[in-house]
């Protein structure tokens, strides 16, 4: 894999604090930074950005203080490519690689990451989950509306079962000659749901075997007894919608049961590995994007006639923000080319996670107190970022969840 | 290109040259090089000229009009122009042609020689029109368009507002911003434009065509292969930052603003 970055060395460059080096510098060495892009990796974040600095950037404010999603930028994630990253060229997507999700994802975030939430969960986990385990039959059926027209959601959580996802509850049961099933149960907490197409469910054909009971159903919105409940009035990312979702015997053809029956679980776990990373991308873009807006300021504002970005205090303290925000970095990146060079992930996957939730957190603190009173209103973006920051320790497994990971991963190296 | 509709003629250009200049971002606070004859361009971020993306997406409209069949980017400049040239085939552009220019060379290329290049490229093309941004935002220099114009002896419609080809594509209808405010203008085709700010807003490169663009031909060429000499004739003497902008006051009367006009500013 690092033969293949340094051959592409020439046209490639970094992202994160070095971005404006360019092959030039990069290309002397066969092991490149594990921040290096690809040019076409370069040309994807770039869009990515514009995008969300000239549609997203007006209306962040208002999304966030009505919680609503604005149909322009609906319309112009699904136009400009953003939904359908991964997905095949034939299916209607860009058949681009996974860290070009991950620094699209980031891009957003660096703007608003409530939007940035919607376009990682579309593309991370309901667009990976049917391209990595649906056959061509669900592929071509779902993929090509996902990426050009509708948001897709992950129906995993319920009211029961959060950490514990396989102690869900919601049931499927199989008709007389098998043919179909009639599904029953409550989720919780599910992204999306207010614009989403389709929902991928999880439920349970045989309690009796446990989790191996547990499969995963691809449900269109238009079937009877699909129920989207009105989204919650959330702390942060507020304008990514979260509603419960009910399904009171919704019928569903045998045919569209994703990859096998009572191999669900299977799949959740693979998925929501590389989901943290996405995650990861989303937090370290929003720390990202805090310390940019805020530090300007820092040269702006005089107090005892200096700049207070001129105070050796000051100086620490955003320098130990930079550190924490390229540590977040380089723990996001390499995950993901890790992912994509096929080697094991999970627990650099949550390293990733757990540490960029954090450090968005930490940013999003101190961006607030550098800015002083104006950090502490709304007129000012600190506020906003530090309310958003808080999910990343919570949802795609909380930061217990990370922390038990990777003990389960360095434990047997000791033991 | 398009089948003819029997018993009706083809109304379109065959082909039109854009040009896409790599300069640094509109966004970067620009500094002054130590040896003071230039501005630091190493490690500082650089993109395609914005007057030159509004050229680069007057010329896709055009095509997707069907008033034109293919429309060419060319950039001059070191081997990062493919960049910029792989951003204009994003937004659609057919191919693009790179004429490699490096090093000191590079520094001082100036758009007396760019002219003769797309002067060059347009006879070897055999392109029908040709679209620059009016000018660059390093050198703000607003001169090849009319030096191309001279030396093809084509007519030109500078800062162009609003393009439109007749039905016979003959000529064209060109809206030009002026001091005065609006002049229109019909020029014979083939023609040479710059585009001005308000002609169009240019699309993002979506994803999809970015991967698409992958597979779009670039040629490499060199001044010397197109027997053009790129030489300076102008040499910068000096490169300054302007004077620090004091800052303003208020004052209470106009008494007072006379006053100060007169005595202070001494401009009265």
């Amino acid at each position: 894999m690092l033969n293949t970055l340094a051959r592409r060395g020439v046209g490639a460059a970094l992202g994160g604090w070095r971005s404006a080096l360019t092959a030039t510098t990069a290309q002397r060495s066969l092991h490149l930074p594990v921040t290096s892009l690809t040019e076409d990796e370069l040309m994807i974040k770039e869009t990515a950005a514009q995008f969300a600095t000239e549609v997203i950037g007006p209306r962040v404010s208002e999304m966030d203080r009505t919680g609503v999603l604005d149909q322009a930028v609906i319309d112009g994630l699904f136009e400009n490519g953003f939904m359908g990253i991964e997905t095949a060229a034939d299916h209607g997507g860009t058949a681009a690689n996974f860290m070009s999700s991950c620094l699209v994802i980031e891009e957003v975030a660096k703007i608003d990451p409530a939007v940035s939430a919607g376009v990682d969960v579309h593309n991370t986990v309901v667009n990976n989950t049917i391209s990595m385990f649906g056959s061509e039959e669900i592929q071509a059926r779902f993929l090509p509306d996902l990426a050009t027209q509708h948001y897709g959601s992950f129906c995993l959580s319920e009211a029961g079962s959060g950490s514990d996802a396989f102690a869900l509850k919601t049931k499927a049961e199989a008709s007389a000659d098998g043919s179909s099933y009639r599904i029953t149960g409550e989720k919780l907490w599910i992204s999306n749901a207010e614009h989403a197409g389709v929902f991928l469910v999880f439920a349970n054909v045989d309690f009796s075997k446990g989790y191996r009971g547990i499969t995963c159903f691809v449900v269109p919105r238009e079937s009877p007894g699909v129920e989207v409940g009105k989204p919650e009035d959330k702390l942060g990312i507020r304008c990514s919608s979260t509603c419960p979702v009910r399904f009171t015997d919704v019928e569903v053809p045998a045919e569209n049961i994703l990859g096998e029956l009572g191999q669900g679980y299977k799949y959740a776990i693979g998925i929501l590995n590389e989901g943290r990373i996405g995650i990861g991308a989303q937090m370290l873009g929003l720390a990202q994007g805090c310390f940019d807006a805020t530090m300007p300021y820092l040269f702006e504002r005089e107090q005892f006639g200096t700049k207070i970005g001129d105070f050796q205090g000051m100086e620490f303290q955003y320098a130990e923000v930079a550190l924490e925000i390229e540590s977040a970095r380089l723990l996001v990146y390499n995950a993901a080319r890790m992912k994509e060079a096929g080697m094991p992930f999970a627990m650099e996957a949550a390293m990733a996670k757990l540490k960029a939730s954090r450090v968005a957190e930490l940013t999003a603190s101190k961006c607030i107190e550098w800015l002083g009173g104006p950090g502490f209103i709304k007129d000012y973006p600190a506020e906003k970022f530090f309310r958003d920051s808080k999910i990343g320790a919570i949802y795609e497994g909380t930061s217990n969840i990370q922390l038990a990971t990777i003990a389960k991963n360095i434990k047997p190296l000791y033991q | 290109g398009p089948k003819s509709v029997p018993g009706k003629r083809k109304m379109s250009l065959k082909r039109a040259l854009v040009g896409c200049k790599r300069v640094i971002d509109y966004a970067v606070k620009v500094r002054v090089a130590p040896d003071g004859l230039g501005v630091v361009t190493q490690g500082v971020k650089h993109s395609m000229n914005p007057f030159d993306e509004i050229a680069v997406e007057e010329a896709i409209r055009l095509k997707e009009n069907k008033k034109l069949d293919e429309v060419v980017v060319v950039s001059c400049g070191p081997k990062e122009c493919s960049e910029t040239i792989k951003t204009a085939l994003a937004m659609g552009a057919d191919r693009g042609i790179h004429v490699l220019v490096e090093g000191p060379e590079y520094e001082k290329l100036q758009p007396l020689a760019v002219a003769k290049i797309f002067a060059k490229l347009a006879t070897e093309e055999d392109a029908s029109l040709v679209v620059l941004g009016k000018q660059a935002i390093d050198d703000d220099a607003n001169q090849t368009t009319q030096m191309l114009a001279g030396m093809l002896d084509w007519p030109q419609a500078t800062f162009a507002s609003e393009v439109e080809l007749s039905a016979d594509a003959a000529s064209m209808k060109i809206v030009r911003e002026i001091d005065g405010g609006l002049e229109t203008i019909k020029v014979s085709v083939p023609a040479v434009i710059s585009a001005d700010l308000r002609l169009n807003e240019p699309r993002f490169a979506t994803l999809p065509n970015i991967m698409k663009a992958k597979k779009k031909k670039v040629d490499q060429k060199s001044p010397a292969d197109l027997g053009v000499d790129i030489a300076p004739r102008i040499e910068v003497l000096e490169v300054s930052d302007p004077p620090v902008r004091q800052a303003g006051i208020i004052v209470e009367s106009v008494d007072e603003l006379v006053d100060k006009l007169k005595n202070e500013a001494k401009v009265l």
